[in-house]
């Protein structure tokens, strides 16, 4: 198993005649993801790397069956597209948009929730369930289907660990980065609850930063919930308060957010944090 | 984004948010004419972006225009939390009977619109939440239909007894609710929310943040911006697409990802050096940002030692590494620098960077400690 996506995923780019669009269309294919159709308005009845472009998320879905959405969509059109998706029947949305207003991603959320999608981003990297079917612009070659579950807030200090895991012959169920940005669907809650129930998972990383308390409710969940070994590596120990270091979402502000509380709140329920990213494996190998 | 509290102020007027006359100054002579103009007593207040102005000496109550501007001369130019002060608010001093606390924010954890009012306002706020957060009222906001007026009442019923005041502040939570929407906001409040002897209500203190990613559709807003000198290198950075900060260390970072550059900031740190930087220069790495992104690092002269820290994602790593040395070779740079390079390609990329003078390190804390011993030679 792993969780979200795998090889029955189906999925729609939203924005697939863009440059970035198309290129990661490409790689995905490339990785062995099912991209079953494109979506650009005007541009229906094109073809992108051999895939059928389409007006509407709506026919993508009556014409192809996918359940799964990418946007590839500028800021300014993100919001709009995220709706679509969800009215559209979308399972799974991706959104690796940068740049979205936090009160627009407040309402797309509660949309959302009413519909049953469940929404990974925006600011996100993607998710990639290795050897399964990648949804993202994650590196797939760093990756090797296993048994540890990742959840992040970044991207590259998530490829970071996860070139660890690979070459110390842990692999990967799921690996997904939920998002730079406040207000983002699944977090890490949701993904842990998802990994609970998952076979293939048997251990999870945390990758977490400065910014709100997700990482905080995370810990609360993991002491009443969560069965499975948990390793945390928390970014932005020296980060000056008041800054917004390069993510929209990492920020402390009036002393609350910092990453010596969440390091504080993860120990104190037997989470272990790593004081660099490499001791991650470690750290994990210990518990397994 | 942060406004000033005399920038707060004027989108509260606009929302009819009942707040005191005031003008700005940047000179003494300025507070002293404006202090004629209103008439005292008056409060005259240091703006700087940071909370805390009232015990760090920056606000102080006057009752002649002559005292404004000593006040005045006194607070310009005066370090708050490392902030210099370049103006001053002069506003007419209220009469403070009762003070409350009215705040707006875009709460991460039910991803919605969050109010929060508490009877106990004023400069302690902080501590009340911390304390006695049983003090603070919370009322999570649906998105769609927004603050309806009985919600707005039943949070004013938590501030006073009195319903004349009830209805004023219940009033006054609605239009702060509607500035918060109409300004894309991430934060505002009002603190102290205060009721005089007789029984009027005023805004005496009002701050507002900006969502960043909002600013594009509020130009009028974008217009405040107040920058300091070093804010504007990290503004000019991110018109180039890198996200710059600087600190007080003597390594400059330079690394793709906001997560890993403050992984790589940390690490620095634990090995005992101080960075010098936050540095992302996004998720590739074209020759021209590596351009960009070395010539701010060597402006600031504390740099003794640049550390890449790249990972090859998509972007494959000896591409970067070519897109390194032809940087290198437009610049004339004569710091030593040290590269970690991991990810796709890596072998080819250390082959490239074998052929140059650059430091490459096998790990990212092999990097942290070569740049750091390098910097302290």
């Amino acid at each position: 198993m792993s969780i979200l996506i795998d090889k029955s995923t189906k999925l729609a780019v939203q924005g697939i005649t863009g440059r970035d669009g198309s290129f990661h269309t490409k790689k995905m294919l490339e990785y062995g993801t099912h991209v079953v159709a494109g979506v650009t308005p005007g541009k229906g009845g094109e073809q992108v790397e051999g895939v059928p472009v389409f007006n509407t998320v709506k026919e993508a879905v009556e014409q192809t069956g996918a359940n799964t959405s990418i946007l590839f969509v500028p800021a300014k059109f993100a919001i709009d597209a995220i709706y679509e998706a969800g009215d559209a029947g979308i399972r799974l949305i991706v959104a690796v948009s940068e740049g979205i207003p936090a009160l627009d991603m407040v309402k797309a959320v509660a949309f959302l929730d009413e519909k049953g999608s469940n929404l990974i981003g925006p600011n996100s990297p993607g998710i990639i369930s290795p050897g399964k079917s990648k949804v993202g612009i994650l590196p797939g070659q760093i990756f090797k289907q296993g048994s540890i579950g990742v959840i992040s807030r970044s991207g590259t200090l998530t490829y970071e660990i996860v070139n660890h895991l690979t070459n110390a012959e842990l692999g990967e169920s799921t690996c997904l980065g939920i998002g730079g940005d406040p207000i983002i669907g699944l977090k890490f809650i949701d993904c842990l609850e998802l990994f609970s129930k998952d076979e293939q998972t048997k251990g999870v990383v945390l990758i977490g930063e400065i910014g709100g308390s997700d990482e905080e409710e995370a810990a609360i969940y993991i002491k009443e919930n969560f069965k499975k070994p948990v390793v945390s590596f928390i970014a932005g120990l020296t980060a000056p308060p008041g800054k917004r270091m390069g993510h929209a979402g990492a920020i402390v502000s009036g002393g609350t957010g910092t990453a010596a509380e969440k390091i504080k709140a993860f120990e104190s329920v037997g989470v272990a944090v790593a004081k660099e990213p490499e001791e991650v494996v470690k750290l994990l190998k210990e518990k397994l | 984004m942060k406004i000033h509290e005399y920038q707060a102020k004027e989108i509260f007027k606009r929302f009819g948010i009942p707040v005191p006359d005031g003008k700005v100054a940047t000179t003494p002579e300025e507070a002293e004419k404006i202090a004629n103009e209103l008439g005292a007593p008056l409060v005259v207040k240091a703006q700087v972006h940071v909370g805390g102005r009232g015990k760090a000496g920056g606000v102080k109550l006057v009752k002649t225009p002559e005292e404004a501007k000593e006040a005045a001369s006194k607070i310009l130019g005066l370090d708050i939390k490392g902030l210099t002060v370049k103006k001053v608010l002069i506003t007419k001093a209220i009469d403070i009977k009762d003070e409350a606390y009215i705040g707006y924010i875009v709460d991460r954890r039910s991803k919605k619109p969050l109010v929060m009012v508490s009877a106990a306002g004023g400069i302690d706020i902080e501590e009340v939440a911390r304390e006695t957060p049983e003090k603070i009222h919370k009322f999570v906001i649906d998105p769609f239909y927004g603050l309806l007026p009985h919600q707005a009442m039943e949070l004013a019923l938590k501030l006073y007894n009195d319903i004349k005041l009830v209805r004023k502040a219940a009033d006054v939570i609605l239009k702060l609710y509607k500035a918060f929407i109409s300004v894309d906001a991430s934060l505002s409040e009002i603190n102290p929310f205060v009721v005089t002897p007789d029984g009027e209500i005023w805004a005496v203190d009002a701050k507002i943040n900006i969502d960043d990613n909002a600013l594009v559709r509020h130009p009028d807003i974008e217009e405040m911006r107040d920058v300091t000198e070093a804010e504007k290198k990290e503004l000019d950075a991110k018109s180039k697409g890198l996200s710059y900060i600087k600190l007080d260390g003597n390594i400059g970072c330079v690394v793709n990802g906001a997560g890993l550059a403050m992984a790589t900031m940390d690490l620095i740190k634990k090995y005992g050096g101080e960075p010098a930087n936050f540095l992302d220069i996004g998720g590739s790495s074209s020759p021209e940002k590596v351009v960009n992104a070395l010539n701010i690092l060597i402006s600031d002269k504390n740099v003794k030692s640049i550390f890449f820290n790249i990972f090859g994602g998509i972007t494959r790593c000896d591409d970067v590494a070519n897109g390194i040395v032809e940087a290198l070779s437009k610049l004339t740079i004569n710091l030593p620098i040290v590269i970690k390079l991991a990810g796709t390609n890596e072998d080819e990329a250390k082959k490239i960077l074998s052929q140059t003078e650059l430091i490459t390190a096998a790990s990212m804390a092999d990097g942290a400690k070569k740049s750091i011993e390098i910097a302290g030679k």
